[in-house]
């Protein structure tokens, strides 16, 4: 991948020292005002009110409670994710097939829908009025305001983050190796575990990163389906919201600077994958999935 | 490429790519499109042509497109301070594009309603100079502007990185000046990668909840965005209208994607080249 470093080696600035001065101010600037002053916020509420109110926000059961909600559905929802993302690429990428393409936009049809509307379908398909609803409600099955509906929501949110990562890496890195495994006899399963695996590892890992950082931080579509009930169907960032509307402020950027500096930690390992996939995959994965 | 298709598992795994597809995406998305056709003339206008229907439209589109031409300038600027020059911070400032993508949307809507409201250090600066962020449409579009410029960067820095120098030396040799060279040769070369950018920050911008909810203080008929005006009517029960108006929404993001694309189906294939 010559080219790629060769791309992105460094290039001499041909600009006057001036424009380079003033337009790296104006866009520092802009991060200042974006980026730094936001995150700087949160962490100076947090503290507003001394380290002992933050702990004590922290420590409060009802955050404790919506921690391992979160963890539940984040782990349940990128475990499936992963298993489709995986068997999605595999298809459209190891054979050819009528309507290929429109599976692949079909795949990435969520990142376009509004997280309201997301939540709205399954209220409309699964809530007391909906089409399977009174099926669901008649046999005492609650999912609507209640963790499957959470669970849908998140899934249906996240879907496209590994797959989109995975199809263009493995379109990308030709099918070959798998074939030859084929040839020397290797079985299906070997080969996708002692050959394709290894190959898409970083990417695969890269997805799951995008999607738990999604799943984790989802709030539009679990709003809706969650119904908000306290201590049983608040995620972190439900818990940060009520938190907020209740004018605990404290507390609610307390539990917010948290999840900031989960935030924190995954910009930088996205940072450190793209550097280690950097030979399979050249510019930034972030928005190349629709890109192309 | 080789023609693929000897290798096993076609079956299985089309199979439960197909049947995930329609559990998740496929069946709840026909949901809202089996609701509305049921609806009479009358009730979809009762439903969308109300003035607190037409003034969150206005709103969410008027605000998603101002964002959107504000992070086309400073993404590209970002970009570009980024790929051509080189100061210390540079790769941690390159990092930290990504928060907004990373940070929760809750989170990143409590901070700026913080920041810009009028005890806030941006707001109270604001504020002094007579204008009001939080609370107004001012609020929504930095709500939009946060969430929408890493978009344009990540487009745009692939482009920058990827221009060829020779290019650029060949204007100056031909007695271009630096903003000939940037006007002629660099924004044409970059401007679809600007643009598709844009749109993606555009299309984000219209069914932003999160960010937003908190700074707009979503006062019906003036800082009420679409998608809390779906909210709102989920919340009254109103299912109906709430569905009406999502549909609305998704059809006029859908059509004007789709023209952008159709004016873009040139400068698309000039974006294709510019990356090889």
């Amino acid at each position: 991948m010559n080219a790629v470093q060769a791309a992105t080696a460094r290039r001499p600035a041909t600009d006057p020292l001036a424009v380079r001065v003033l337009l790296t101010g104006a866009a520092l600037l802009f991060v200042a005002l974006f980026i730094v002053l936001p995150l700087a916020t949160v962490f100076a509420e947090a503290l507003a009110k001394g380290a002992g109110a933050f702990w004590e926000a922290v420590k409060d059961p009802d955050t404790l409670f919506s921690v391992r909600l979160t963890l539940l559905v984040t782990i349940s929802v990128v475990a499936a994710n992963m298993v489709f993302g995986l068997a999605a690429a595999w298809s459209i990428t190891r054979f050819r097939f009528p309507g290929r393409r429109l599976l692949s936009s079909l795949i990435e049809l969520p990142l376009s829908i509004s997280p309201i509307v997301a939540g709205l379908v399954f209220i409309l398909l699964l809530g007391d009025a909906g089409i399977c609803g009174r099926f669901l409600s008649a046999h005492g099955i609650k999912v609507i305001f209640a963790l499957p509906g959470i669970i849908l929501a998140t899934l249906f949110v996240t879907l496209p983050y590994v797959a989109r990562e995975l199809i263009p890496l493995m379109e990308a890195g030709g099918s070959q190796e798998e074939e030859a495994a084929l040839t020397l006899g290797a079985r299906g399963w070997q080969i996708f575990r002692r050959v394709t695996l290894p190959n898409i590892s970083w990417g695969l890992l890269y997805g799951v990163v995008l999607a738990s950082a999604r799943a984790l931080g989802e709030f539009g579509a679990v709003s809706v389906v969650s119904g908000h009930v306290r201590g049983e169907t608040t995620t972190v960032p439900l818990q940060v919201e009520i938190l907020y509307n209740e004018y605990h402020f404290a507390a609610a950027f307390a539990v917010a600077s948290l999840l900031s500096l989960l935030a924190l930690v995954t910009v930088g390992v996205k940072k450190w994958l793209q550097h280690h996939a950097a030979g399979a995959r050249p510019g930034h994965g972030c928005t190349r999935g629709t890109a192309t | 490429m080789k023609r693929a298709g000897v290798l096993p598992g076609f079956g299985l795994t089309l199979g439960f790519t197909l049947l995930y597809l329609m559990l998740i995406v496929v069946t709840p998305l026909a949901t809202l499109f089996t609701g509305t056709a049921s609806f009479s003339i009358g009730s979809l206008q009762a439903a969308l042509l109300s003035p607190r229907v037409l003034a969150a439209f206005r709103l969410s589109f008027g605000a998603s497109l101002v964002a959107a031409l504000v992070t086309a300038v400073f993404g590209f600027l970002l970009a570009w301070v980024l790929v051509r020059y080189r100061f210390p911070g540079r790769s941690m400032v390159d990092a930290l594009v990504d928060l907004p993508f990373a940070l929760p949307t809750a989170v990143g809507g409590i901070a700026l309603t913080a920041l810009w409201s009028d005890n806030g250090w941006l707001g109270h600066l604001a504020g002094s100079a007579g204008i009001k962020v939080a609370f107004t449409p001012l609020g929504v579009v930095v709500a939009l502007v946060f969430i929408g410029f890493p978009f344009v960067v990540r487009m745009v820095q692939p482009v920058l990185q990827d221009l060829d120098p020779a290019i650029e030396e060949a204007a100056a040799s031909l007695g271009a000046d630096r903003l000939q060279t940037f006007r002629r040769v660099i924004l044409p070369q970059a401007a679809p990668a600007i643009v598709s950018g844009a749109v993606l920050a555009f299309a984000r911008a219209l069914g932003e909840y999160g960010t937003v909810v908190f700074i707009s203080g979503n006062m019906p008929l003036r800082t009420e965005t679409v998608p809390f005006l779906i909210l709102a009517r989920l919340e009254q029960y109103d299912y109906a209208g709430a569905t009406a108006v999502a549909v609305l929404m998704l059809l006029l993001a859908t059509a004007l994607l789709l023209a952008v694309n159709a004016l873009q189906g040139r400068g698309a294939v000039s974006a294709g080249n510019a990356r090889r």
